[in-house]
């Protein structure tokens, strides 16, 4: 087993963390209105190859794996990047070329590629439980076509997609489908949502539908995996910046005459806060290589979601306390990390969820074979 | 970056799993298995199949039996030998006092201790811990006094483990009291158990057994030549020796290996049918400690947390602490799992309650000692809120 990246790996963090590193300072402007992220920034990674990172370079991508993925979403991460490369790129763009025909991957994903279409999953609803049974959307076949009925949301970044990747019943299936989103029958209300971004409330009203290859519930459960993977590695970006920045406050902030780091109650909580970092940048760099080398995994992806859960929590809630009143406020940079952090860990099953399913079995499971 | 593991690191697993489960008798391995103590002997006899095989010592230079082995390799070795309830060879000897000899003692020194040492034929015991110099070690206050050709110890050592089967003894003694730092006026002695003035008096423990002693010297003569490297320089060479010694800690192989028994002792049918595995709550702590086992495993393979050029790397207290913590409480989870028949503790062979049930508090008592030796987990956090974080 080896962490470490190799030359061409560190370049690409370099050179990720230097475009993302120049619209850093207007993320507060950009988030402010639709679609709050920077379709300049989003045409600079395109021209970077990075909207194509995972496709076959058949359709304008670079092949490239998992880890270099990882590397991207952890720069994310790091600045909370407010641009939609996980759910643009890696949920909606692999799920694409995973699971769609020849004539689908053909057609939409050098347009992914290029920074031209957004494409993204809606599947979730309502008050649904985590998972990839679609529930309040039902797709109806009718003269060779198909057309979808009722309602998906929250779908982040749902109200400027210009394709949507839609989970539908089928009888007792949930099946996959390709919808333009500017079509007659879709109709997209935007909201904020708690972290500083957007999502839609995404109403189809016989909307036109295209079946996405064959693809159903065991095509969306390994977009979830690759999802849950580069959400960690965003995850731990953010929780990276987010011990740097507490630890940083502790050596300059002031009270009793002296700086914070004099007080040994902060000082041990802030070690373990950097524990709890330590740990979870394992399990997520060795969750991105088992994906890079054996495909989706979902017992891995829910070891590294309850691991990333639980310090996720640890971490978001320590750096505003650590930080005190200035911890809440929406002038300073450590909150909307919490926000964030709160949000990512519940996006694809909450921590509960998956301590569950990794519980699921465990008595028939020997010791844990780390090294094969 | 890797998953897999090379085919050269392969073959060496499968070799150590193949030794392991074959060479070293059953009973020993049953044993520690079952969570249950090693006579001396079976110690003895493990770790000298062990070094029959030259697996004893992989961690020394190669000329003393070292393997030159990668800090993964190392890793495997330990990870087999520990899930297959191979007992780990004595600390005292092959993490301790052996590298320091390796490291910094004289050719003669070297030549006189590191075959028996490897071989246990020598039992090694510890002699840092005093009753007022526990986490602020370099507060020792037993000293040596240059006479002639020998020093004369006079003091008291604490926590001595396993003293009462030691043939010799490492000690730091204060052998400059006029040194401007605390730090600096420190030796390191090397000397027989069995030497006039050396008495050992065990302590009894919360779990009732018998495992550390205090060992008292009363004007204890020891040949100048068994003071190890430069005089008074000693301190270097503890803060050497605990680097190790946490990185051991850290290990968690023997932690999975418990976790498994218990999952299996929770896996067995209760008197009404059911099954505590089967208890979502109960279900979700095995996955949750499995999970955070995993993630400091690879935290471990990760930072490969040992020594570096005498100095602990400082990442080795994250393995410390988490370790500690994790072992605690998997025993905890035991205790849990064992319910109401923890009452049965003195309880023989000829009782309904199996013994896992009745050992498992005296087991999760005695394990309260892990966060706190070997730099207790304050201790940890000050190094890692120190000199990791610069706080």
């Amino acid at each position: 087993m080896d962490f470490t990246y190799d030359k061409e790996q560190t370049a690409l963090r370099d050179a990720v963390r230097g475009i993302l590193g120049e619209s850093a300072g207007n993320r507060e402007k950009i988030t402010s209105s639709e679609p709050g992220w920077d379709r300049e920034v989003w045409g600079g990674l395109a021209e970077m190859g990075l909207l194509g990172l995972p496709f076959d370079e058949t359709y304008d991508g670079a092949g490239a794996t998992a880890t270099e993925v990882g590397i991207v979403a952890q720069e994310i991460g790091r600045i909370l990047a407010p641009e939609p490369f996980i759910d643009v790129v890696v949920g909606a763009g692999e799920l694409i070329a995973d699971a769609g025909t020849d004539e689908q991957k053909q057609d939409l994903l050098p347009k992914i590629a290029s920074g031209e279409l957004i494409a993204v999953i809606a599947h979730n609803e309502a008050r649904a439980p985590h998972g990839t049974v679609a529930y309040g959307v039902t797709a109806t076949s009718a003269d060779g076509g198909w057309t979808l009925d009722g309602v998906k949301e929250p779908v982040r970044h749902g109200g400027v997609a210009d394709v949507l990747i839609v989970s539908a019943k089928d009888g007792d299936a949930t099946r996959l489908f390709v919808v333009d989103a500017t079509a007659d029958g879709v109709t997209r209300t935007t909201y904020a949502t708690p972290d500083d971004g957007y999502a839609a409330r995404i109403v189809f009203a016989g909307a036109a539908a295209t079946p996405l290859g064959d693809a159903g519930e065991a095509a969306l459960a390994a977009a979830f995996t690759r999802l849950q993977t580069a959400y960690g590695a965003e995850a731990l970006g953010a929780m990276e910046v987010s011990v740097e920045t507490t630890v940083g406050y502790l050596k300059t902030r002031k009270q009793f005459g002296v700086t914070l780091s004099k007080f040994q109650a902060l000082t041990f909580r802030a070690a373990d806060m950097y524990t709890s970092l330590e740990l979870a940048r394992s399990i997520s760099l060795w969750a991105t290589m088992a994906l890079a080398e054996n495909g989706p995994d979902a017992l891995v992806a829910s070891r590294l979601q309850a691991e990333i859960g639980r310090t996720a929590r640890h971490i978001s809630q320590e750096s505003i306390q650590l930080h005190g009143g200035i911890g809440v406020t929406a002038e300073y940079s450590i909150g909307h990390y919490a926000a964030r952090l709160t949000v990512l860990e519940r996006t694809l099953g909450t921590e509960a969820y998956h301590v569950a399913q990794v519980a699921d079995g465990i008595a028939d499971r020997g010791i844990v074979e780390l090294l094969h | 970056m890797r998953l897999a593991l090379s085919a050269e690191d392969a073959q060496l697993q499968q070799e150590l799993r193949e030794f392991f489960t074959t060479k070293v008798p059953q009973e020993i391995r049953d044993t520690v298995r079952s969570g249950g103590e090693l006579t001396k002997e079976q110690i003895i006899e493990a770790q000298r199949v062990l070094n029959a095989g030259g697996y004893a010592v992989p961690n020394w230079p190669v000329e003393w039996g070292g393997k030159g082995w990668t800090p993964q390799q190392r890793h495997i070795w330990l990870d087999e030998m520990q899930t297959a309830g191979v007992p780990a060879p004595l600390a005292f000897n092959a993490s301790m006092v052996g590298p320091v000899i390796a490291t910094f003692g004289s050719q003669e020194q070297k030549e006189r201790f590191l075959p028996a040492t490897a071989n246990l034929d020598i039992w090694w015991c510890q002699g840092f811990s005093e009753p007022d110099a526990g986490s602020d070690l370099a507060s020792l206050r037993t000293t040596a006094v240059r006479d002639g050709d020998e020093w004369v110890v006079n003091g008291q050592k604490t926590w001595t483990t396993l003293g009462q089967y030691a043939d010799w003894i490492f000690c730091l003694v204060r052998t400059n009291p006029d040194a401007p730092k605390k730090q600096q006026g420190i030796s390191f002695l090397l000397f027989e158990m069995t030497t006039p003035g050396v008495t050992v008096r065990p302590i009894k423990l919360i779990d009732g057994g018998y495992e550390v002693n205090e060992v008292f010297f009363d004007n204890v003569r020891v040949p100048a030549d068994q003071l190890v490297g430069e005089e008074n320089r000693g301190w270097d060479y503890a803060k050497f020796l605990l680097g190790n010694e946490r990185d051991g800690i850290g290990a968690t192989g023997s932690t999975k290996l418990r976790l498994q028994v218990v999952k299996e002792h929770a896996s067995l049918p209760l008197a009404d049918g059911s099954r505590l595995i089967d208890d979502p709550a109960i279900a979700a702590r095995f996955a949750s400690l499995e999970n955070q086992l995993l993630a400091l495993e690879l935290t471990a393979l990760r930072v490969a947390g040992s020594s570096k050029d005498g100095k602990p790397d400082p990442v080795s207290s994250i393995l410390k602490l988490r370790g500690s913590v994790l072992i605690q409480e998997v025993s905890e989870l035991a205790v849990d799992v064992a319910g109401g028949d923890v009452l049965a503790g003195g309880a023989g062979d000829d009782s309904d309650v199996p013994s896992w049930a009745g050992d498992s508090v005296p087991t999760y008592l005695n394990l309260r000692k892990v966060s706190i030796f070997g730099g207790s987990n304050e201790i940890q956090r000050t190094i890692i809120a120190g000199t990791i974080l610069g706080l």
